[in-house]
């Protein structure tokens, strides 16, 4: 179900053709070891390690990956299962640091890919916001301001006091995308996938995800849906296995997708 | 903390030993929020609450009084005293050091979809330790009062008794965390090892039951100065001897800056291995 409106808002065009840089990702590489055969303890290590067995694969989930995403851009990132488009959020918010190249940022990110992630269900909902406030970088005092708003955005002050544990799976979707929006962000990381609660709501989270657009936020959005990044997206990258195919207006790169 | 200015380049390092302090620092909030979700989910549901943490060591503290309490009613006096201090100590150090380890395997999905510094998971368990350790005094001075051993003012000294264990403790947790990352059964290891360590250091016995040639191998276990310098202040009513603090005191900083390079050497492997 789509999250953002489908159409591109007429007004933020100048500040799509500012050419500031919000994120760079320069030649990066993120590269796994995996032994040939599966060494988890460290006997087996030792032992193999004396008889010089010890050999290697490597594994590249990204290779040499290179792109810039402006300010104020919507930038797609499309690509099969697989492809590294999770690794290359991964890298970008950090979660990572890449096994070569360079990563840079500006600006604060809001990840609303795991919608509270850090949720403890013996916590009640009150308590798991501030600690998935803190998780996403935001002081104590920052929540206590925020509180109010953020409870009141996701429609839960009945239940704000009791146990997450007896939420459903919309209530503590809603939580967690109050808290990972409730400040503003520079950079939205958004994958397509994200449920959050009926169609009323979900039209709550489309208007304010807008409402960042407007403010002149840039959103990364992860897709396998071609015809989504097309209508959605300023620019694109086409990711497989690890390597960018294509990066560039987002037309161009869904037209490659498409004809592969 | 974060403002629109936030710059993350990841090609930019100074040492990743000051790195990941001051990003732990940074962080302040967080570490405070994940203690207290360890506290409260530990005594949530439970009838028993904050006293849960006192039955083992308490009931350890009863069968080993009964036990042995006759045997070495002449060289320990109070013994119940001087077992549960010394069960509170160990405690300290076995469960801290565990659960270090235990938090970064299996908290590991917070690693995988949020950034949070990688200190983070040895200083919850150190944070949370420390909680449960003072959580205990009170029982411990009940039954220093109910056995009538005189309460000094040697006790002023725990604190820092407390904060010498603690560098020592979250040191050997980095330790383990880091050899953990690279090999899972380091573990289970290390429960094994723990389980014969209880008996290197004078918790439920007298040290002189050691014969005098052979104390020095006592004294060889660390432990066994953070366990003067916890106990002596509570069971003997005065400070350990300059020499036991001073030994700890090295051994706690030695400790301390060794696992906290090690661990921040390769931090960055975490989310590669975990």
């Amino acid at each position: 179900m789509p999250v953002i409106e489908q159409r591109k808002p007429k007004k933020a065009e100048a500040e799509r053709h500012n050419s500031r840089i919000v994120i760079r990702v320069e030649d990066v590489s993120v590269r796994y070891r995996v032994p040939h055969e599966r060494i988890s303890t460290f006997k087996e290590y030792a032992i193999r390690a004396l008889q010089r067995r010890v050999t290697y694969d490597e594994f590249f989930a990204l290779h040499d990956v290179s792109l810039d995403v402006k300010a104020s851009e919507v930038f797609g990132v499309i690509g099969r299962n697989g492809a590294g488009k999770s690794t290359l959020l991964r890298v970008i918010s950090r979660v990572m640091r890449p096994t070569s190249g360079r990563v840079w940022r500006q600006g604060r990110v809001a990840p609303l890919l795991e919608l509270g992630g850090g949720f403890h269900p013996e916590l009640t909902g009150r308590e798991n916001v501030f600690l998935n406030g803190a998780l996403l970088g935001h002081s104590r005092a920052e929540m206590a301001r925020r509180f109010d708003e953020i409870v009141e955005f996701a429609e839960l002050s009945e239940f704000i006091d009791t146990p997450l544990r007896s939420y459903s799976s919309g209530m503590s979707a809603r939580l967690g995308f109050a808290v990972a929006t409730s400040v503003q962000p520079d950079v939205l990381i958004v994958d397509e996938v994200l449920s959050v609660g009926d169609e009323r709501f979900q039209q709550k989270c489309t208007a304010r995800i807008d409402r960042f657009r407007s403010d002149g936020a840039t959103i990364l959005l992860v897709s396998h849906n071609a015809t989504l990044v097309q209508s959605l997206c300023d620019r694109a990258v086409w990711l497989d296995k690890g390597r960018v195919k294509v990066v560039g207006p987002a037309a161009e790169v869904v037209s490659s997708y498409q004809n592969q | 903390m974060q403002s629109s200015d936030a710059i993350y380049d990841s090609a930019e390092g100074g040492l990743a030993f000051v790195e990941e302090f001051k990003e732990l620092v940074r962080y302040r909030d967080l570490l405070w929020q994940l203690i207290l979700r360890n506290i409260k989910t530990r005594y949530k549901r439970s009838a028993l609450g904050m006293i849960w943490t006192m039955v083992h060591p308490l009931m350890m503290m009863v069968v080993l009084t009964l036990a042995f309490s006759n045997v070495w009613r002449i060289t320990l006096p109070h013994f119940a005293v001087y077992v549960l201090s010394g069960l509170l100590l160990w405690n300290f150090f076995s469960q801290t050091t565990n659960s270090a380890m235990s938090e970064l395997l299996w908290g590991g999905n917070l690693l995988h979809r949020i950034y949070v510094p990688r200190g983070i998971f040895a200083a919850t368990a150190l944070g949370t330790g420390i909680v449960n350790l003072v959580i205990s005094i009170p029982a411990l001075l009940v039954i220093m009062l109910v056995t009538r051993i005189p309460i000094r003012p040697s006790l002023l000294f725990l604190p820092i008794g407390i904060l010498l264990a603690s560098m020592f403790v979250i040191g050997v947790g980095l330790l383990v965390s880091t050899m953990v990352i690279y090999f899972a059964d380091v573990y289970e290891m290390f429960q094994i090892l723990l389980m014969s360590w209880f008996y290197l250091q004078p918790i439920i016995y007298p040290i002189t039951i050691i014969p005098e040639s052979y104390r020095w191998l006592f004294q060889l276990n660390p432990l066994y100065y953070f366990l003067a310098v916890f106990r002596d202040p509570i069971y003997e009513g005065r400070l350990a001897s300059a020499r036991d603090i001073g030994i700890a005191s090295l051994i706690a900083l030695v400790t301390l800056i060794l696992g906290w390079w090690l661990f921040t050497r390769q931090a960055d492997q975490l989310a590669y291995r975990v």
